[in-house]
């Protein structure tokens, strides 16, 4: 099992932290599974998480200049490590003006990734700083648990309003409540609502559109024969949600949700060499 | 940049100075002005009061009179210290625009001598670099940090690292190691092989039981630590060189400024190595680690696993290439100032402040042009709701 990679071009680096930024705030703990071609941050829906889990992909060749990878065995040619995704971030965070970055996988009192930073300095030679970061290896009996998750049979999905605009409602709402409701329509229309004893409060958003999803096999024929005014709406927890919304550093070239109605959100943030899903539970 | 619940200023003709030490007296400070830096110095008064005055402030009330530096700096024209001990009290008088005059009075107590004893030429090894490189290096260690070790590696290389304790899991916790070359550094005499290990950053101070506090019964709330980190920033500002002088482990290591007006000391304790102390080192039987070629980009694969032994090898106490024998520590100083705890002690509870405060005199005092710390910042605010 060996992974080596390095970044030299700084704009590349500067989108990888800024990546893992968003990761770590997501998620304290989470598993890394490295592909020959890709990289995926996974979060598993454990309860531990309180039901939330996340998938993250990454094209490895947009941010690598060099990637090599040999998994556990010839047919299973991928690596899959749990990791703090915060220390890759700390690592990550005074390196922003490197000559390179180089990451490896270790294992000589335990398994690390080592992020090794090549610095400029003044002097004749670099400033080098290295990271151990220690990992797990998660075994391959385990990988089951970390399957990319399916689109769920959604009942409406819509696009979201301005993250930016969103975090800053959902931000003062999460003073005066612990759940928020999120609900929505085919009519490009959302609504976020929270509702206590003293004061209920409703911020709503129109116009917003509704991503066209290719029906496969009829299976969304649920969504489509929806009436377009009607809502479908799920009360989450409001953190997990401000969770999502404050870790995003770049506006995403598309941000959607799908909600199931009383069950489940799922939140689709892409970016041009990044995805990532979400999902929020409903409250019961 | 320092302000533990224990400090002192003491004025002893011809020069003014604050000193400070932390409750575990395991890290002590000085600030030495000359006259020259201030406009106007005069220690005067009928002759009997011309002697030594030492007296003790709470420095959290003298550091509230220069609380807000930004707007000190455009506002205040000139700043006055008198010291009148017969009232016991501690005058700041702040001179501002527009005619206006804050006058700040505060009480003062008598106090003994405060100073620890330190001798930067019996320490064995010393580095001098501008305090921009020992900046620009702490910024990689996480702000929690609390301890680092500095190390001597091969090919003149010095190191610092985040020092993990022997009771974590090792698989826990994320190691953090910076490499400089000898020549960042504007002198480096460094005994080979030689590591100390000292608080960086995290360095809790409690309130002292048997200080009687004048501001209140209640006992006086945590201060901001005691640390390095201040006197970069201040060194930083007044761009001066830090000087580091170091010995074996378990003795002090101390921190120097200087210029023609001001002297800074700095001195914390440091960690001692059981395993390595008074052992001379061996050269039988150890493998010589190539010293890792300076050309980092394309060597950084031989270096960083020629690297792996000396990194994890801590407490070995055996460097890798043949040294001098390190100088053996004289019996304990008698001088009851100098206890420098063994071990340093975070004491848990509230979370620290990371921010400190900072002496600026310069800024309103400094005769024309010396530029001494004119965009020093006060970075710590009051933790506690005292009044």
């Amino acid at each position: 099992m060996r992974f080596r990679a390095k970044i030299v071009d700084l704009a590349c680096l500067n989108h990888f932290s800024r990546v893992i930024n968003t990761i770590a705030k997501l998620a304290k703990t989470c598993a890394l599974r490295l592909t020959v071609s890709k990289l995926y941050f996974i979060l598993s829906d454990k309860v531990a998480n309180g039901g939330v889990s996340m998938w993250c992909e990454l094209c490895q060749g947009n941010f690598f200049d060099e990637f090599q990878m040999e998994g556990v065995a010839a047919e299973h040619n991928e690596i899959y490590l749990e990791l703090v995704p915060e220390n890759l971030s700390r690592a990550l965070k005074t390196a922003q003006n490197a000559k390179a970055v180089k990451i490896k996988l270790t294992n000589k009192h335990c398994p690390c990734l080592r992020v090794a930073v090549e610095l400029p300095s003044l002097s004749s030679s670099s400033r080098m700083v290295t990271h151990d970061i220690p990992v797990g290896v998660i075994p391959r009996r385990l990988w089951n648990d970390f399957r990319e998750p399916s689109v769920p049979d959604f009942d409406v999905s819509i696009y979201l309003p301005v993250l930016k605009t969103m975090k800053s409602v959902v931000e003062r709402m999460k003073n005066l409540s612990n759940s928020i409701v999120i609900e929505a329509n085919l009519s490009g229309e959302m609504n976020l609502k929270i509702e206590t004893d003293l004061v209920s409060v409703t911020t709503h958003f129109k116009d917003l559109g509704n991503p066209p999803w290719a029906s496969e096999d009829g299976c969304q024929s649920s969504a489509q024969s929806r009436d377009l005014e009607s809502m479908a709406e799920a009360r989450i927890d409001i953190k997990k949600l401000l969770q999502l919304l404050a870790g995003q550093q770049v506006n995403p070239t598309k941000a959607l949700c799908n909600i199931v109605s009383k069950r489940i959100v799922h939140f689709i943030l892409l970016h041009e060499d990044v995805s990532l899903q979400y999902f929020i539970p409903a409250l019961a | 940049s320092l302000c533990p619940v224990h400090s002192v200023m003491s004025v002893c003709p011809p020069q003014l100075s604050l000193r400070a030490v932390n409750s575990s007296r395991s890290a002590f400070a000085s600030f030495l002005f000359a006259p020259l830096f201030f406009q106007l110095y005069e220690a005067s008064g009928p002759p009997p009061h011309l002697e030594l005055c030492r007296c003790k402030v709470l420095m959290k009330s003298f550091l509230g009179v220069f609380r807000s530096l930004p707007s000190l700096e455009k506002t205040v024209g000139k700043c006055l210290i008198l010291l009148k001990p017969r009232a016991s009290r501690l005058v700041v008088q702040l001179h501002c625009k527009y005619g206006v005059t804050k006058t700040h009075n505060l009480t003062f107590q008598e106090c003994e001598r405060l100073q620890a004893v330190f001798d930067t030429q019996r320490c064995a090894s010393s580095l001098c670099a501008p305090a921009r490189v020992l900046a620009e290096a702490v910024v990689h260690f996480p702000q929690t940090l609390a301890e680092v070790t500095l190390a001597a590696g091969p090919g003149g290389k010095i190191s610092l690292r985040n020092h993990v304790e022997d009771e974590a899991e090792p698989g826990k916790t994320m190691v953090t190691e910076l490499w400089l070359a000898e020549d960042e550094f504007q002198m480096a005499a460094v005994a080979p092989g030689s590591r100390i290990t000292f608080c960086l950053k995290e360095f809790r101070v409690s309130s002292c039981p048997a200080l009687p506090s004048p501001m209140s019964p209640l006992s006086p709330p945590p201060q901001p630590p005691l640390c390095p980190q201040g006197l970069l920033t201040f060194a930083e500002a007044s761009n001066l060189p830090l000087t580091v002088h170091y010995d074996v482990p378990g003795r002090p290591v101390i921190f120097t400024l200087e210029d023609a007006v001001l002297e800074v000391h700095l001195v914390l304790a440091t960690l001692s190595d059981p395993e390595s102390n008074l052992q001379p080192p061996t050269a039988n039987g150890v493998s010589h680690l190539p010293a890792p070629s300076d050309d980092f980009a394309d060597d950084l694969e031989s270096y960083m696993i020629a690297m792996e032994p000396s990194t994890y090898e801590e407490g070995s106490g055996v460097p890798p290439i043949p040294t001098f024998p390190l100088c053996i520590p004289d019996p304990a100083e008698s001088d009851t100032e100098e206890e420098e705890e063994e071990e340093e002690r975070a004491v848990l509870g509230t979370p620290p402040h990371k921010k400190f405060r900072s002496l600026f005199f310069g800024s309103v005092l400094t005769p024309g042009g010396r530029g001494l710390a004119p965009t020093l910042e006060v970075l710590a605010e009051d933790s506690d709701g005292e009044y």
